[in-house]
């Protein structure tokens, strides 16, 4: 089984599009940029194949020795088990599909091949991210998607705007990167190791439970988590970073960046579940995040801001499952989201794109006619994400956390609210949008309607999105349970309380019900009475205004961090620590005019010169002696 | 015996340079100059016959050929490079040789 090859062809693809760049034409540039990809996705959907019918439970590849110093020496090597397959196959298909989508809609843009060349490079980070056997090869993905981020956010740097934007996702997902940092440095000094196997193996026999350095191993390692995955308080950055196209953002939300700390959660469960202090406030984040979000999604009015929210709120609930030990939820519902997000983003630039640039849906409407194929698959993806019931795969990913969330072992009824509540505003806030952009009266000429390129990996997203959510069925029917056994053997299933047990259907009905009350209220706010909204929003503006900001995050990040610094930075315009190198210069001057003293043309001078230093090393010589 | 001779020798050769170092430093004749380094270096010759017959090692001997070899090299070159000074400052002042600052 060749796993190198999976992260290899898109660097082998980003490397030509680098090296060859401005020579290549834009019709082989993207030829390239998204063959690449895709010959990825084929040799993912072979390993897979070999993976499943060998019955093996993970292989190991090691490209060659990385570091060796000592006790250190990490490889570069790939480890494929059940979790880095579900990951792979996400990561190269929803990119693979962006990619395609991309074709068509970067095709006028001036840097189509740099464009091609970005994603290349995301892609082969995030999939050394998730093969990576150590946790230094991890970390080298985990910066290697920091940084194509930062340049695809980035991306049309002519505006000051954007490359602020950049520049914030760069930073704040830092502080992150920082605890993560600090958390491998321990667990390196704890067990002499960075393998990821070998760390889970010891931390089992050196370890107790809710022993004092796994409860702080687990909160940096979470730092870095939520830093990555946009979490409460590190989720400034994603809105922001909506300043890049609409692609990029529909790649970093659905497969990649966004998705980096679920994955580095549930890759070192083991320690998590070492400390389960940590693992309770995982689980906090995940809901408190998930309501934050939900609520500012419901205020914003540029479309792609509502998606951004909309995609903290669903890691929200991803994080929810992991600190409820629902490790196998979290994954299911992490694939079931990449495949309705990148779906909507894909949908919501082509529906950007087809008005030549409106983000905001109150100047949208009516598009319902005007762009039915987009219109049909934004309405799957969305239903998908407000869980309507039994047709679409959100229903059955987040039903099963909501479930798990009250009724798993470490699950409670505070949890099992956020995660309802959150249920509820989510299906409002992706209805608004929808009917907002949709329906009503036409109040922005369409453009040209996006072509082949861009509707057909629309439909294969939305078909994905429906039919995922087949492959993982509730007990309460069908009980068909593929997707949480084909992960057993890395992550343990979670185990229901008894009191629980035979309530199931309750839940199914209450959360089902949540759902569709939520799409009736955005109903009736946006399509029977569309004042409503507007006498709400008056009537509580100072409320409106703390959601719509994002309940004021920025706004005291600022003060806290941004303001002190840049006046401190004020004060020491003329660094202080260059005082010192200044200094020796002024040294380095002032011998230098002595010496030029000394150079007079006097020959007797010179003379005098030679003896001082004559006599001098020989009364050195003597002395020594 | 012998030893009072090396130190006498040595003492000599030591008076001497130092008469012919005093005087490169504090005549400003050019010519005078020149012939105090004749002075100093026929001291270390005088030093390193000393030394030869001290070790009874031909060394010495050989060693003061060279300088005096290179002794009349100097001087040529020395008496040239005066005439020069003389010609173009019609002064033999050392001091006045000071426009070469480099």
């Amino acid at each position: 089984m060749n796993i190198w090859l999976i992260p290899a062809l898109p660097l082998l693809g980003a490397f030509i599009l680098i090296v060859a760049g401005s020579g290549l034409p834009r019709r082989v540039a993207t030829i390239i940029g998204s063959g690449s990809v895709g010959l990825a996705a084929l040799v993912t959907l072979i390993v897979g194949y070999n993976f499943i019918s060998t019955g093996a439970t993970s292989v190991d590849f090691i490209a060659w020795q990385w570091i060796d110093v000592a006790d250190f020496s990490p490889a570069i090597a790939y480890h494929l088990d059940a979790l880095s397959l579900v990951f792979i196959f996400v990561i190269t298909f929803v990119g693979f599909l962006i990619h395609v989508y991309s074709a068509e809609f970067m095709a006028e843009d001036e840097g189509c091949t740099r464009f091609f060349a970005y994603l290349n490079l995301f892609v082969c980070s995030m999939l050394t991210l998730v093969l990576a056997d150590n946790l230094v090869l991890l970390y080298l993905g985990w910066e290697g998607v920091g940084l194509c981020s930062y340049l695809l956010i980035g991306f049309w740097y002519t505006d000051e705007k954007n490359g602020y934007a950049a520049r914030k996702a760069f930073i704040v997902t830092r502080v992150g990167d920082t605890a993560l940092a600090i958390g491998l440095f321990m667990l390196f000094q704890n067990f002499n190791t960075l393998n990821i196997q070998e760390i889970a193996t010891q931390a089992t026999q050196q370890w107790t439970v809710g022993s004092e350095t796994a409860m702080i191993i687990s909160l940096l390692l979470l730092g870095g988590a939520v830093g990555k995955s946009a979490q409460l308080p590190l989720q400034t950055w994603l809105p922001d970073a909506m300043a890049g196209p609409s692609p990029v953002s529909a790649l970093i939300h659905a497969a990649t960046m966004v998705t980096a700390g679920v994955y580095l959660i549930a890759r070192t469960h083991v320690i998590f579940e070492m400390a389960p202090g940590a693992l309770l406030i995982v689980g906090i984040i995940g809901a408190v995040t998930l309501t934050i979000a939900g609520f500012t999604a419901l205020t914003q009015h540029d479309l792609k801001r509502v998606l951004a929210y909309s995609t903290i709120s669903q890691i929200g609930y991803m994080f929810l499952a992991l600190g409820v030990s629902a490790w196998s939820a979290a994954i299911f519902h992490f694939m079931i989201h990449a495949f309705f997000k990148a779906l909507l983003f894909l949908a919501a630039g082509a529906v950007i794109m087809a008005l030549h640039h409106e983000h905001d849906m109150y100047k949208m409407g009516g598009l319902r006619k005007k762009l039915p194929a987009i219109y049909w698959t934004f309405l799957i993806g969305a239903s998908s994400l407000a869980a309507l019931p039994l047709v679409t795969g959100g229903f059955y990913s987040k039903d099963q956390i909501l479930w798990l969330s009250l009724a798993g072992e470490n699950g409670n009824i505070w949890f099992f609210l956020f995660a309802l509540l959150g249920a509820f505003i989510t299906s409002i806030y992706t209805f608004r949008m929808l009917f907002l952009t949709f329906f009503g009266e036409e109040k922005t000429h369409v453009g040209h309607a996006p072509g082949r390129g861009m509707t057909i990996p629309l439909l294969v997203l939305a078909g994905l999105s429906t039919l995922g959510g087949f492959i993982e069925l509730p007990h309460s029917f069908g009980h068909f349970t593929i997707f949480s056994n084909f992960l057993s053997p890395v992550l343990p299933s979670v185990a229901v309380q008894e009191d629980f047990e035979n309530i199931e259907w309750i839940v199914q009905l209450v959360a089902a019900g949540v759902a569709l009350s939520g799409v009736y209220v955005a109903y009736v706010f946006y399509i029977v009475k569309p004042g409503l909204s507007e006498e709400l929003k008056m009537s509580a503006a100072d409320l409106h205004k703390f959601f719509f900001n994002g309940w004021g995050f920025d706004a005291l990040y600022d003060k806290l961090f941004v303001r002190p610094f840049v006046f401190i930075s004020n004060i020491n315009k003329k660094d202080i620590a260059d005082k010192l190198y200044d200094g020796l210069v002024m040294l380095a001057n002032w011998f230098n005019r002595i010496l030029a003293y000394t150079q007079s043309g006097v020959l007797r001078w010179y003379i005098m010169g030679i003896v001082i230093g004559g006599i001098l090393l020989l009364t050195l010589g003597l002395i020594k002696s | 015996m012998n030893e009072i001779q090396i130190t006498g020798g040595l003492l000599l050769a030591g008076i001497l340079f130092t008469l012919g170092l005093v005087g490169v430093l504090i005549r400003r004749n050019i010519i005078f100059m020149l012939v105090c380094v004749e002075i100093m270096l026929n001291a270390a010759g005088l030093a390193f016959i000393v030394a030869g017959s001290k070790w009874a090692q031909p060394d010495g001997q050989v060693m003061f050929i060279f300088i005096l070899t290179m002794a009349a090299a100097e001087v040529s070159v020395g008496l040239a490079l005066i005439l020069q000074i003389h010609h173009q400052l019609k002064t033999l002042d050392g001091d006045a040789a000071n426009t070469m600052k480099g």
